[in-house]
């Protein structure tokens, strides 16, 4: 292509007034090896355009891998609920027996005070009883015999 | 629809995603994210696809918003792209490329440039769509985007000329 149609491409490139079919033009002039030099400074713009088309990606598309990490988020913190809930619920239990054992165990403790002070009652009064009954029989002597 | 259907229907348009999330977030590693990102919601919306008469459009105005958001939360966060492709780039345009030097200029030029005409630049002269298209895209006036694109394409250029003059005194 001759020059002046070159230039006057650059001039509408630069307002953003090409086509893609100028700019295709423009670009294939451009990869020529003998640019005058007026024009030097599009050559690197336009072979970085080209050379950055080549930039591909090169993963393969995952669709799968995140949704799985998703539904083992999700079901490891069900997990984790029902472990806190277990875990909660025999403390809970747990306590609740233990309380009861205490409860239990207070209860047999003021059981065998009353039961040794009741012990201890009787075996008072049978002593009483029974110095009531020697001073009796000191002060009345025998009455019936 | 079958992963293979959908897959047929997306790949003629993966390398072009990669590339503008590559454009925005400079990161390569970013940047596949960005694109499995993108795959990966338009395969859980695959029920609704149809209903896009242009889904390429479509899959560039979700990958420019995910690209964008990405940015404002790195800037939030304070943090920087760690990105470590620099090198790898240059050296695999040193074999490829002569003139070097300017031509990772270019790269070095774009960057610099607004998100949004880094943007236009990206679709309009690497990926050569019409304009009708990065309108669907951008959701942005054609006229708006010529403006845009004449204005990044002559600042690349002086910067460049500055270039080349600097070399040659």
């Amino acid at each position: 292509m001759e020059l002046a149609n070159i230039e006057k491409l650059l001039e509408k490139y630069l307002n953003a007034e090409t086509t893609i079919q100028e700019e295709k033009q423009l670009r294939l002039y451009f990869t020529n090896d003998e640019i005058p030099p007026h024009l030097q400074e599009y050559k690197p713009l336009f072979n970085y355009f080209e050379e950055s088309k080549n930039d591909n990606f090169t993963q393969n598309i995952r669709l799968n891998t995140n949704e799985n990490k998703e539904t083992r988020w999700k079901w490891l913190s069900v997990a984790a609920m029902l472990i806190l809930f277990v875990s909660v619920y025999t403390f809970i239990q747990k306590k609740k027996e233990y309380e009861a054992q205490e409860a239990f165990a207070q209860t047999q403790e003021a059981l065998k005070l009353i039961s040794t002070n009741l012990n201890k009652g009787t075996y008072a009064a049978i002593v009483h009883i029974e110095s009531i009954e020697q001073n009796q029989s000191k002060i009345f002597k025998n009455p019936k015999q | 629809m079958k992963q293979s259907e959908f897959l047929k229907l997306v790949m003629p348009f993966k390398d072009k995603v990669f590339r503008v999330a590559k454009r925005m977030l400079v990161s390569t590693e970013e940047a596949e994210d960005a694109t499995q990102e993108l795959f990966l919601k338009l395969w859980k919306n695959k029920k609704s696809i149809s209903k896009y008469k242009n889904l390429e459009a479509f899959a560039m105005t979700v990958t420019k918003n995910y690209c964008l958001d990405r940015l404002k939360s790195k800037q939030a966060g304070n943090l920087k792209l760690v990105h470590s492709n620099y090198k790898e780039k240059e050296t695999s345009l040193d074999k490829k490329i002569e003139a070097k030097d300017s031509v990772s200029k270019v790269h070095e030029i774009i960057e610099n440039l607004p998100e949004q005409q880094k943007l236009i630049i990206q679709l309009r002269d690497i990926e050569q769509y019409e304009f009708h298209e990065i309108e669907e895209m951008l959701n942005i006036k054609q006229t708006a985007i010529r403006v845009s694109l004449s204005r990044a394409r002559k600042t690349i250029r002086e910067e460049l000329l500055k270039q080349h003059n600097y070399g040659v005194s």
